[in-house]
């Protein structure tokens, strides 16, 4: 088990590397449709497949809602599923996004982040992972492309385990992660990868000497006992997710956790964000340090099941918290982050400054100035939200 | 002097999106000479309504008159809407073939049978074009895709036989190569009531033509070699079938539309 498989070096987009896990993970059923910023994803699938070198079923359907019910049944059957998605695509899943989840499905889905129409716009924001944050899929956000192909592999690994049972989605910012090439190291091939992810062993697979039946009827009398036993068995998926992530370091050298924090334990004020904006922002907090300010980034790789408790904990004594929301919940008390951090703090008996700063909404480049813009903020004690880098 | 068809278009978008050669601004032309020759100077009395792909940018942003962008795949229900609280207008979809017969093919088949008062205009290249040119449910059999690198295993749809047998009043379709007759069709669907289908067969340079080697005029003069006129098609051996491009009016009728059926009921 201490081997380390064996590894190369090469350039891929974020798209092109979560294909490459896809095959790597030898997936045994893809079904999807095309939709910017992902269509890369299932284009290379496409080719591995047909050139004789994966062997599945690429089903090309007529629409997302279709794709993701294919997967259902794919993923009942006991078939390794894959799906990938973007925006109005993962829109048009949402109400298969339940069953799935309810139905214990083992679904990966690749979500290449990208904000919702109206006005059509198919850039980066964050609220098509945050439409399906109720929905009883685990979440994990990609920081670079390294953590898109690393995080597909090790969704596979935690969504079939027979302890979780849960359909999981990776984020990658669209185009920012999805288009742009960088460097990272990738399995030479799927054998290097087997140990790690052997093949699919199907709990309460479709089988028709063992008859059952998936998602009948529940009315009052059972109905909340069944979402209370999803709800535990969902809430209790985080210790087994940290294992697979170091199972998989042993096998890849790679370290993750849920949450990734720089210079948080002594700072004043804290930046938490999601995604590919982390890494900006760690380079400007290495900057303002030198200037003697006392700032930390929190980012956070696993976004669903929320890690509540190590968020409070690591945020606990810090004067200021900006959570950066790339989204935004039209009435809300702010932000879907900014929610989920205040109540994780409060449940803890927490009660900080929280600023939500929103930014990059529909791909609006985050750049230095802005973030620049956000520490001016903390300032001021009477700023509660601010949108950054928009004009008027 | 200016074209007297720029009269139609908001002068800010000209020129348009569309990539060079591609059929789409065949279409637009064809319909454009439509509105002329029905002596609209202006498109006041029409709404159009698109979801989303190349042919889908027709309306929004170009055609200067009402139009609203809807989602891929929902501009008939959308149109339905308009057209039930604006009767007097003249509801127009116009999309690409994924949008329609794809994603969208549900609405397009209630629709039609409802024989429900609008015009829908197909561009059929073959393929999804503005994601990057995908397998749609048009692809011809055995065709390269981005999706389908070896060729479709999938047989394609008629979306003008389902059409039609739906219940549509008017069903034809034309390739960009048949201009005339695409004119043609265009205006007399745009006279009528219920349901109205024309379906262009057009080219996509970009996506399609040069995957598989051939250049836009090529491409078309290959649509023109294809095409089997309707009245012959029943000659053909299914197979023969499948590899032609079945052209011409699938109906021609004048059963009442929704809004008179509607009516129908209401004087009961
Ligand atoms: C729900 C949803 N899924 C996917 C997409 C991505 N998408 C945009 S355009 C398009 C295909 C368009 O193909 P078609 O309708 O044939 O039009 P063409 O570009 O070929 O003219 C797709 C799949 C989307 N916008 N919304
Ligand atoms: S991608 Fe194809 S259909 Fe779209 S504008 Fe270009 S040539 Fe036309
Ligand atoms: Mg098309």
């Amino acid at each position: 088990m201490n081997t380390i498989g064996k590894q190369v070096r090469l350039g891929l987009n974020g798209d092109e590397a979560v294909a490459y896990a896809a095959y790597h993970a030898d997936v045994d059923v893809i079904s999807a449709y095309p939709i910017t910023p992902q269509t890369i994803i299932v284009e290379r699938l496409s080719e591995f497949v047909y050139n004789g070198e994966l062997d599945a079923e690429f089903i090309a359907v007529e629409s997302e809602h279709s794709a993701l019910s294919a997967a259902v049944g794919a993923s009942l059957a006991g078939a390794r599923t894959f799906t990938a998605t973007a925006s109005q695509g993962l829109a048009l899943m949402y109400e298969i996004l339940y069953i799935a989840s309810s139905l214990r499905t083992s679904i990966v889905m690749a979500l290449g982040n990208r904000a919702f129409s109206a006005p059509i716009n198919i850039h980066c924001s964050h609220d098509d992972a945050y439409a399906a944050r109720d929905a009883g899929w685990i979440q994990f956000f990609a920081e670079n492309v390294q953590e898109a192909y690393d995080l597909t592999l090790i969704a596979f690994k935690v969504s079939e385990d027979k302890k979780v049972l849960f359909p999981s989605i990776v984020n990658l910012d669209g185009f920012i992660l999805t288009h742009s090439v960088e460097p990272l190291t990738i399995f030479e091939d799927k054998k290097e990868i087997k140990e790690f992810l052997p093949d699919r062993e199907a709990v309460n697979k479709i089988d028709p000497s063992n008859p059952i039946t998936y998602g009948p009827l529940a009315l009052p009398d059972y109905y909340m006992e069944i979402k209370k036993q999803q709800a535990e068995a969902f809430n209790s998926t985080p210790a087994r997710i940290k294992e697979v992530f170091s199972e998989y370091e042993e096998f890849s050298g790679r370290s993750y956790s849920p949450l990734k924090k720089l210079y948080v334990d002594d700072a004043d004020i804290v930046f938490v964000v999601l995604g590919s904006t982390a890494g900006t922002m760690r380079t400007m907090v290495k900057k303002w340090r030198k200037n003697g300010e006392k700032v930390g980034v929190l980012s956070l790789t696993l976004y669903r099941p929320f890690p509540s408790r190590e968020v409070a904990e690591a945020l606990k004594d810090v004067d200021t918290i900006v959570v950066m929301d790339r989204s935004y919940s039209f009435g809300s008390p702010g932000g879907q982050l900014y929610m989920d951090v205040a109540a994780a703090l409060n449940k803890y008996g927490r009660y900080n400054r929280l600023i939500n700063a929103i930014y990059g909404l529909g791909g609006r480049d985050f750049t230095p100035e802005m973030a620049e813009d956000m520490l001016h903020a903390t300032k001021d004690p009477s700023i509660r939200e601010i949108w950054v880098g928009v004009r008027g | 002097m200016k074209h007297p068809y720029l009269r139609y278009l908001r002068p800010e978008n000209v020129p348009t999106v569309f990539c060079p050669g591609c059929g789409i601004g065949i279409v637009m032309k064809a319909l454009f000479q439509a509105f002329d020759e029905l002596g609209y100077e202006t498109l006041e009395e029409f709404v159009f309504v698109s979801g989303i792909g190349c042919s889908a940018w027709i309306p929004s942003p170009h055609i200067l008159a009402d139009s609203v962008h809807t989602l891929h795949g929902r501009a008939i229900p959308v149109a339905t809407g308009i057209k039930l609280v604006k009767p007097d207008l003249n509801v127009l979809v116009i999309g690409g073939d994924g949008d329609i017969a794809g994603i969208g093919g549900n609405h397009l088949l209630h629709a039609a049978r409802r024989n429900m008062d609008l015009m829908v205009i197909m561009i059929n290249n073959q393929v999804y074009g503005m994601t990057g040119g995908q397998l749609a449910p048009t692809t011809p059999y055995g065709m390269k895709t981005t999706t389908t690198p070896y060729g479709n295993p999938e047989e394609p749809m008629d979306t003008c036989d389902i059409v039609a047998s739906a219940g549509a009043n008017y069903v034809a379709r034309w390739t960009v190569g048949h201009y005339l007759q695409l004119k043609d069709a265009f205006k007399k669907a745009m006279e009528k009531q219920g349901f109205r289908f024309v379906e262009a067969v057009s080219q996509c340079p970009s996506r399609v033509s040069s995957r598989i080697g051939l250049s836009p005029a090529d491409h078309i003069k290959y649509y023109l070699r294809n095409s089997v006129d309707i009245r012959k098609a029943e000659e053909l051996l299914p197979e023969e079938r499948m590899e032609k491009i079945i052209v011409g009016e699938y109906v021609d009728r004048n059963k009442p539309g929704y809004l008179e059926k509607i009516k129908m009921v209401m004087r009961r």
